[in-house]
């Protein structure tokens, strides 16, 4: 690597990221200074240790990212709009549709969904933080860095080009030399820590966290879905982190687990991703699942149809996620046993899946609906989801999967679960919580225009992909020719595909439009929610959840309370003092430091690596003599904080 | 209920698209008894499909409207929260569909490792296919020639490919005749296709393999059996011969144009037993990988932007000689 190819250099495209990059950077510098926020910034946000500060700084990335990686998805459209168009070359087609891919789904969707579960689910169970806040921190801090490095890399050294799977031998060093690769495995490797991590923290804070009362059958679907997300993030990203070790060893130190040299096995590249990468889309998609279901059932006034079918279903379809991987590769020619094993496998997801839909067009059944936003993007989703559904059913028949395989016919299916499931889900989650992260609600009007934009534009976009595939238009070329007929469908879906980048700028005003004319909640349940999220007296909850911990009597309690006319109203006895964990500064300096123990790898300077990993290890060091057991909250400050009377 | 209309109306549009359309795409235009069978299994599958979103829509336009929130509202049951007879339903129609689905399916997939049922007796004609970035190498073993980036086929007889790489994962995929197969270095996977029509069919990798995947592609001429047989011969007579020289620049990344040989590259390697054969001839030739952004591999990219648009010229400027 020579000094002068350090920086990507010759298209105007880069050029044009690198100037917005240093404005953005002077511009939130000047800012901090001017108006004297470095001290806030610090305390309030850098060091903190609360879960829903923590769950708001997982979304602003999240939303960064989706930008980002939108940016990607429409300079891919523009380039597929019409035949042989000359907007980008391979390479640079190559390393956006990657790009594109693992952005979407590490730094998108799952930092999205794990900031509401974040924000949310401590509230839900009745909780003042999570099991682990310091580890929480770290979650966030290793998330962020490796989000970070992955994303310098179209500035510096160039992006990943091999494609979100990576497959070997295309990513390894000899058909894909230089950092990009190494961008990839490293900013996967260290947001993976935090993933795992997150999934250690939430699984014992709801087994352990939860309010007096709510047993395991009481909780929130949500919690529910979070729970069983954290199973499946604890047996399945071990997988990943060993896979991209192994990787890594091959690409820096010449091992040769899965290259061509040295009796390498790419097959098991492909196994070992998908082993992962299976239950991944899960964990993507079943915290969707839970908040449709808190939606529904919010907005239709009525208890959750069929509760215990919903949790069962849910268990089914986790442990079904470790049993289906090799649907990916069924043109691997593993064999007709393996094929139809796996098929059947793939089909039988589709049976729990399938019941959920019911149970939820059943919970509005003899409901009072209400369409709000939240509501809308809720229906949208089964109205779309389903369409996903069955043509994952489709591409789970092995046989037919083989004319399918590798087609739009696929891409089409993949977003239309993953945006009609898990976008539309962190859409309507955002809207729905908002009040509870900000104090007031975005504008419903607004709102509905967004909802009916992207929705359109998502149909528009992706439904012509569907016969793209059947007309035999492969995934992951950068042009086609007039001949293949595939020129009209592809402009349709550039359009669609343009049409959500306007429903999100749209959305994104509505954020600015509503910080500065909404009205603000006045009390703590914006929707007459259902969940102890909404019983906090105030609208944002207090750093410490709640004043005194609930006692539950049964499912729904904040809603049933309502009902009976029986909220409890506290009075300054029931106040004692409270016990806070520390903010700290560790986590965010500990990231940093696997920025450059990540940066040193990227380039293979391992000095710089070995440098970032004993700094690492000295935070590590430095935390495990730290005795900081927190601080008490004094009763003063509680009842002055819920201007409680006395 | 008005709020729901456009999506019903996609989900109509759909279905009138798909049943009106289908003729045209070539996954559902086979050519040959594999293709037909994965058409006939899709076309099963998809009738099921729209049965289910007819269902769901259906449903879900029925309780959206008579349960949307309004004066006079009736039928209101916030306690309402399951049945056991609904849901018993729905768990037991899924599992009838998955299982009037799985039945096709694997009796498909293992039609589909043999030759097809019409032609058994038939010996089948092997050919070895071997992808190297980015063009495609066919080996006629019993006629002992070779082609690259173009497939000569008799027709109605089943043809036996041997799959495997050079170097990328690659994915063999001639969508009119059947559908797909990897082809892997160290590894060699079979596929059984057929043509039951003369013609010419496109194929290629649909498997992702770097920076000239998009022009990964081939030809396939299926021909009668006398036209298939004299065309072997005339190039096992007249075809020059393949030497190890010209094999290993073959094995250089890149895109060449169709090339014929009278003997085969069996004779020095079979990439399904020596997977790291192709890197050792670029080593051999002093071949290095480029850093994509590197300048080195910019000029490289520059100049083959350069000689693609001349290309394109020439080929514009021919096209108005002949019009002249």
């Amino acid at each position: 690597m020579k000094w002068d190819e350090f920086f990507v250099t010759g298209d105007p495209l880069i050029y044009g990221a690198d100037v917005s990059i240093v404005l953005t950077m002077v511009g939130i510098l000047f800012y901090l200074t001017r108006y004297k926020k470095w001290k806030w910034l610090w305390t309030e946000w850098l060091t903190t240790v609360d879960h829903k500060k923590l769950g708001i700084m997982y979304i602003v990335s999240a939303v960064l990212m989706l930008f980002r990686g939108g940016v990607d998805a429409l300079l891919m459209r523009t380039q597929l709009a019409v035949p042989d168009a000359k907007f980008l070359d391979s390479q640079h087609y190559n390393e956006i549709f990657t790009t594109h891919g693992t952005i979407m789904i590490i730094f998108m969707a799952m930092p999205f969904l794990i900031g509401l579960i974040n924000v949310v689910v401590p509230l839900q169970i009745g909780a003042r933080d999570v099991a682990y806040p310091y580890l929480n921190a770290v979650s966030f801090w290793t998330f962020f860095i490796g989000a970070m490095l992955f994303n310098i890399s179209f500035v510096i050294g160039g992006s990943p080009s091999a494609g979100w799977t990576s497959y070997m031998p295309l990513a390894s060093n000899e058909l894909s030399p230089g950092p990009g690769q190494n961008y990839y495995l490293w900013g996967l490797q260290i947001a993976g820590i935090g993933t795992l991590l997150t999934g250690i923290n939430f699984l014992v804070t709801i087994l352990k966290m939860r309010a007096p009362g709510m047993t395991l059958f009481r909780m929130p679907m949500f919690t529910w879905s979070s729970l069983v997300t954290m199973v499946i993030i604890i047996f399945a990203f071990p997988i990943l982190t060993v896979a991209l070790a192994l990787m890594s060893f091959d690409r820096l130190f010449g091992s040769h687990f899965f290259t061509l040299q040295g009796e390498g096995m790419d097959m098991l590249w492909a196994n070992l991703f998908w082993l992962w990468g299976h239950p991944e889309v899960y964990i993507v998609i079943l915290p969707a699942f839970g908040m449709f279901s808190e939606i529904i059932s919010t907005f239709s006034r009525k208890t959750l149809f069929g509760y215990k079918a919903m949790i069962w279903s849910m268990l089914l379809i986790a442990g079904y996620s470790f049993l289906v991987w090799v649907h990916h590769f069924f043109t691997m020619g593993s064999g007709a046993a393996v094929n139809s094993v796996f098929s059947i496998t793939t089909m039988a997801i589709g049976i729990p899946t399938g019941v959920k839909i019911f149970n939820w067009l059943f919970t509005m059944y003899r409901g009072k609906i209400q369409f709000t936003t939240p509501m809308l993007w809720s229906l949208g989703f089964i109205v779309n989801f389903v369409v996903g559904g069955v043509t994952g059913v489709m591409l789970a028949m092995a046989a037919a999967d083989y004319q399918y395989h590798n087609t739009y016919f696929l891409v089409s299916h993949f977003h239309y679960v993953l945006i009609a499931g898990t976008v539309f889900a962190c859409f309507a989650g955002l809207i729905y919580w908002y009040p509870k992260m900000f104090g007031y609600k975005l504008n419903e009007r607004i709102g509905k225009w967004v909802f009916w934009l992207f929705t359109i534009g998502f149909n528009v976009c992706f439904m012509p992909q569907y016969f793209l595939g059947l007309d035999g238009m492969p995934r992951r070329v950068y042009t086609y020719s007039e001949e293949s007929g595939w020129g009209p469908l592809n402009m349709v879906s550039t359009i669609g595909g343009f049409m959500m980048g306007i429903a999100f700028l749209v959305l994104v005003y509505n954020m600015y439009y509503s910080f500065r004319f909404a009205k603000r909640e006045t009390t703590g349940d914006a929707w007459d929610g259902r969940t102890l999220e909404w019983s906090t007296p105030s609208a944002m909850p207090p750093f410490y959840n709640f004043a005194k911990i609930p006692e539950i009597t049964g499912l729904d309690h904040f809603w049933r309370q309502k009902q009976a006319g029986k909220v409890e109203k506290l009075t300054a006895k029931d106040i004692k003092k409270i016990h806070m964990p520390s903010n700290s500064g560790v986590p965010f300096i500990m990231g940093s430091f696997f920025f450059v123990l990540g940066f040193g790898f990227v380039f293979d300077w391992i000095w710089m690596a070995i440098l970032g990993g004993i700094g690492v290890i000295g935070t590590l060091i430095y935390r495990s003599f730290e005795y900081d057991d927190g601080y008490y909250v004094s009763e003063e400050e509680v009842i002055e904080t819920e201007k409680i009377s006395k | 209920m008005q709020r729901l209309k456009p999506f019903l109306t996609i989900g109509l549009l759909m279905a009138v698209f798909m049943l009106s359309g289908c003729s045209d795409m070539v996954v559902l235009d086979p050519k040959g008894p594999v293709g037909e069978q994965q058409k006939d299994l899709i076309m099963y599958s998809i009738w099921f499909m729209l049965f289910i979103l007819l269902v769901v829509y259906a449903l879900t336009a029925f309780i959206v409207y008579k349960y949307r929130d309004r004066k006079n509202h009736k039928g209101y049951d916030p306690d309402n929260e399951g049945s056991h007879l609904l849901e018993t339903i729905w768990w037991i129609i899924p599992i009838i569909i998955v299982v009037a689905l799985s039945i096709p399916t694997v009796k498909t997939i293992y039609s589909l490792e043999g030759p097809p049922a019409e032609t058994k007796d038939q010996k089948p004609l092997v050919i070895h296919a071997t992808s190297v970035d980015w063009k495609w190498v066919f080996t006629y073993p019993e006629q002992d020639i070779e082609t690259v980036n173009y497939l000569h086929i008799p027709e109605d007889r089943p043809v036996l490919f041997k799959l495997t790489s050079a170097d990328s994962m690659a994915s063999f995929w001639v969508p009119q005749l059947g559908g797909q197969k990897y082809a892997m270095a160290g590894m060699e996977t079979e596929l059984y296709l057929q043509a039951d029509e003369q013609g010419t069919y496109e194929g290629r990798n649909s498997n992702f393999t770097g920076e000239g995947f998009t022009d990964h592609t081939f030809d396939v001429m299926a021909m009668s059996d006398e036209e298939f047989e004299k065309w072997a011969s005339e190039t096992k007579a007249d075809a020059p011969e393949l030497t190890k020289e010209q094999y290993d620049k073959l094995m250089l990344p890149g895109h060449v144009k169709e090339m014929t040989f009278s003997s085969t590259h069996l004779g020095f390697v079979n990439h399904a037993d020596q997977a790291d054969y192709a890197l050792k001839a670029r080593e051999r030739l002093g071949y290095e990988p480029l850093i994509p952004h590197s300048k080195a591999a910019k000029e490289k990219r520059e100049e083959e932007k350069k000689k693609k648009q001349e290309q394109q010229e020439e080929s514009e400027s021919h096209g108005d000689s002949h019009a002249h």
